[in-house]
């Protein structure tokens, strides 16, 4: 007996070539990760307990070391705030001069963040004492320091960072699998059968791409007024699928004209079975590629979404919830919710986008 | 010439009736019955019917569908349901201040991008090209989120160097204050993925007979680049350009909304905010007509650029 050579097929072979580049294992170690981090967080391994507000109020890094008595409720106090420099460009910075300089005197003790004596200041160093007594008792338990820091409620940053990522990705690639779905069977009924059922799929085809993404998306997300995570999933899936649909359509036009389909059909297959047994099979890389590149830019449109709150409702969290967040505590100098959400972000962002670049150029090597 | 622009305008009304149709599903079919929005939380069954009757929306679906079609032609949309000013005002003073950023910073980024793709395509595979790309996918993958978040908190804020937020009357005043940051953090976003692109059409390009040949017959290289290569070049770059416009029109609205720039992206995020309809449904017929109009002049300007280019 002699072995019986077998040439190796299309996925073989692009493994092969995976396997020899070594940014694309890289990267796909990166996103493997990711997912690993992703499967435990949801099943509860990990991150569970995201809720618990185990720190103080903006509990700082453990490096960077625990925040002054003052600072703990206000974030930053009037005593040892430096008034922020004047800004030449400011259209009110003659009236900001102005009261600056009415107030100049050393015993005006209340001054808000813009240098300016804040009116109600003395009541509100009061109020604010008060709560200080009842709040020390209440933190007595919790943390100074966290090892990433905590948010404005005491999470920690590490855990949320890690939950939020969890339903970031999900939608990414639940939204990427509902549009590459619906561009692969748009496509394949436009190109097999052709004619009026082409006609009518290019008709709609060129409808969803005269109105930029962008809008399609927030017309789509203003009359859908309950939010919630499959929301956003089928706002994103429905309008992301014309890319994939013209991909795909070319190719069931060249495929259904080659010989093994017209043997198919010579031994009776039906039309569904030449459309997604024979033919799909053979196209699949295409839309595997496709649905690859739409994570990456579905997991940033999620992230926009979110942070415009049209995304994920009140009380999940996600990288745009926490970017939202984070944009006002960047002024009290709380850097580092910015810092986990941006960095978790764009390390998956760009091992994702590094490893379509590489999946792409392994299935269709002609391309580059 | 006249002919072929004739047969593309009307071939534009098919899917102009699809988008006319699609906004009419999706605001008055699946949106629902905003008379409830409308009517506040203190409301009886009279204020809703009467809302009911202002709006049209008591009647059937095909009187509705003309009746949109009507403000649509007639451009007038009617008030918006929040502030009462009117849809064709909010338009025609919101495109304004978009243009003011957008412009400057497609033509910036346009001309840094093809400056770059040319510069690093012919060094293509040296470290150079590859530190240019990392560069390119890393910056890429950072959220424009961060960067207008940082940029507007480092320039703006600590630094000084720009007004934090804000907007002016004059069209100078708001290009040499305002608008600057907007346009930097517009460009650090955008010319990442731009260079990716113009670089593969450049690299389409590098390697073909003519540019052997014209190395052969003794063209200075510069010329190569400038004359030759980017003139071949030009045609997917300016497809790119030009149908990206309409699309940046919304894609600013982040910095719109941060700076708190009145542009049209800003109004969009706005009336999606607030269910404002009648806005949202202007602006996406509106933003749709200029897209399809753009690619016809796309089109055209592919005959100006390349002589060999049959317009059919």
């Amino acid at each position: 007996m002699t072995d019986i050579q077998t040439s190796p097929g299309l996925w073989t072979l692009a493994w092969r070539r995976l396997r020899a580049d070594r940014i694309a294992m890289g990267s796909m170690t990166v996103v493997l990760l990711y997912l690993l981090l992703l499967l435990s967080s949801a099943s509860g391994l990990v991150a569970a307990d995201w809720a618990r507000e185990v720190g103080v109020n903006y509990a700082p890094p453990t490096f960077v070391g625990p925040q002054s008595a003052d600072e703990r409720i206000f974030g930053s106090t009037a005593s040892d705030k430096e008034v922020p420099p004047e800004n030449p460009l400011d259209p009110l910075k003659d009236i900001i001069r102005e009261l600056r300089q009415q107030n100049a005197q050393p015993s005006s003790p209340v001054i808000n963040d813009y240098g300016i004596p804040d009116p109600i200041g003395k009541e509100m160093a009061e109020i604010r004492q008060e709560l200080a007594k009842t709040r020390n008792v209440e933190s007595a338990a919790k943390l100074e320091t966290l090892p990433f820091g905590a948010d404005k409620w005491g999470h920690d940053i590490i855990k949320k960072t890690i939950k939020g990522s969890e339903t970031s990705i999900i939608v990414g690639l639940v939204a990427a699998f509902l549009a590459t779905l619906l561009g692969t069977v748009f496509g394949a009924l436009s190109g097999y059968f052709g004619k009026a059922v082409d006609d009518f799929f290019n008709w709609f085809y060129s409808i969803f791409t005269a109105i930029p993404n962008m809008l399609l998306i927030m017309a789509v997300a203003a009359v859908l007024q309950h939010k919630g995570v499959l929301t956003i999933v089928l706002i994103l899936g429905l309008t992301g699928w014309t890319g994939t649909y013209r991909l795909i359509r070319a190719e069931y036009i060249k495929h259904k004209a080659r010989e093994y389909v017209m043997a198919a059909d010579a031994i009776g297959a039906s039309n569904w079975r030449k459309m997604f047994v024979h033919i799909f099979p053979n196209v699949s890389h295409v839309a595997l590629v496709q649905m690859s590149i739409m994570s990456v830019s579905f997991i940033k449109a999620e992230v926009i979404l979110s942070f415009l709150g049209f995304g994920v409702p009140v009380g999940v969290v996600s990288w745009g919830s926490m970017l939202n967040e984070a944009q006002n505590e960047l002024i009290l100098g709380k850097w580092w919710q910015l810092t986990a959400a941006s960095i978790a972000m764009a390390v998956l962002v760009t091992a994702f986008s590094m490893f379509t670049d590489a999946l792409r150029d392994a299935l269709d090597p002609k391309l580059k | 010439m006249t002919a072929y622009i004739l047969r593309r305008l009307w071939q534009m009304l098919p899917t102009m009736l699809g988008v006319i149709v699609l906004v009419f599903f999706l605001f008055n079919w699946v949106g629902g019955d905003p008379s409830y929005i409308l009517a506040g939380k203190m409301s009886n069954i009279d204020q809703i019917n009467n809302i009911r009757h202002q709006l049209g929306i008591d009647q059937p679906y095909y009187v509705q569908l003309s009746i949109f079609v009507k403000q649509i032609v007639t451009f007038d949309f009617g008030s918006s349901w929040s502030t009462g000013e009117t849809v064709a005002h909010i338009l025609e003073t919101r495109i304004g201040p978009s243009l003011i950023v957008l412009i400057p910073m497609t033509i910036l980024e346009t001309l840094i991008a093809i400056a770059l793709a040319l510069g690093i395509a012919f060094v293509r595979g040296s470290l150079t090209d590859r530190a240019v790309m990392i560069a390119c996918t890393v910056g890429m993958s950072i959220s424009i989120l961060v960067y207008i978040i940082v940029f507007q908190y480092w320039f703006a804020y600590k630094l000084s160097l720009f007004p934090v937020q804000g907007w002016g009357e004059g069209v100078w005043e708001n290009l040499s204050q305002y608008a600057l940051l907007p346009i930097l953090i517009g460009l650090a976003v955008s010319v990442a993925p731009t260079l990716r692109l113009f670089r593969t059409f450049v690299l389409d390009e590098v390697n073909q007979d003519y540019v052997r040949t014209a190395r052969a017959k003794g063209v200075s290289e510069r010329r190569v680049v400038w004359v030759h290569v980017l003139r071949n070049a030009a045609i997917p770059i300016i497809t790119y350009v030009m149908s990206n416009l309409p699309s940046l029109l919304i894609g600013v609205f982040l910095l719109e909304r941060f700076f708190g720039i009145p542009g049209i992206g800003r109004e969009v995020i706005l009336a999606v905010d607030r269910s404002d309809f009648p806005v949202i449904k202007a602006i996406t017929v509106y933003v749709a007509a200029a897209t399809m109009v753009f690619n016809l002049l796309t089109d055209l300007m592919y005959k100006a650029v390349d002589p060999r280019v049959q317009l059919k």
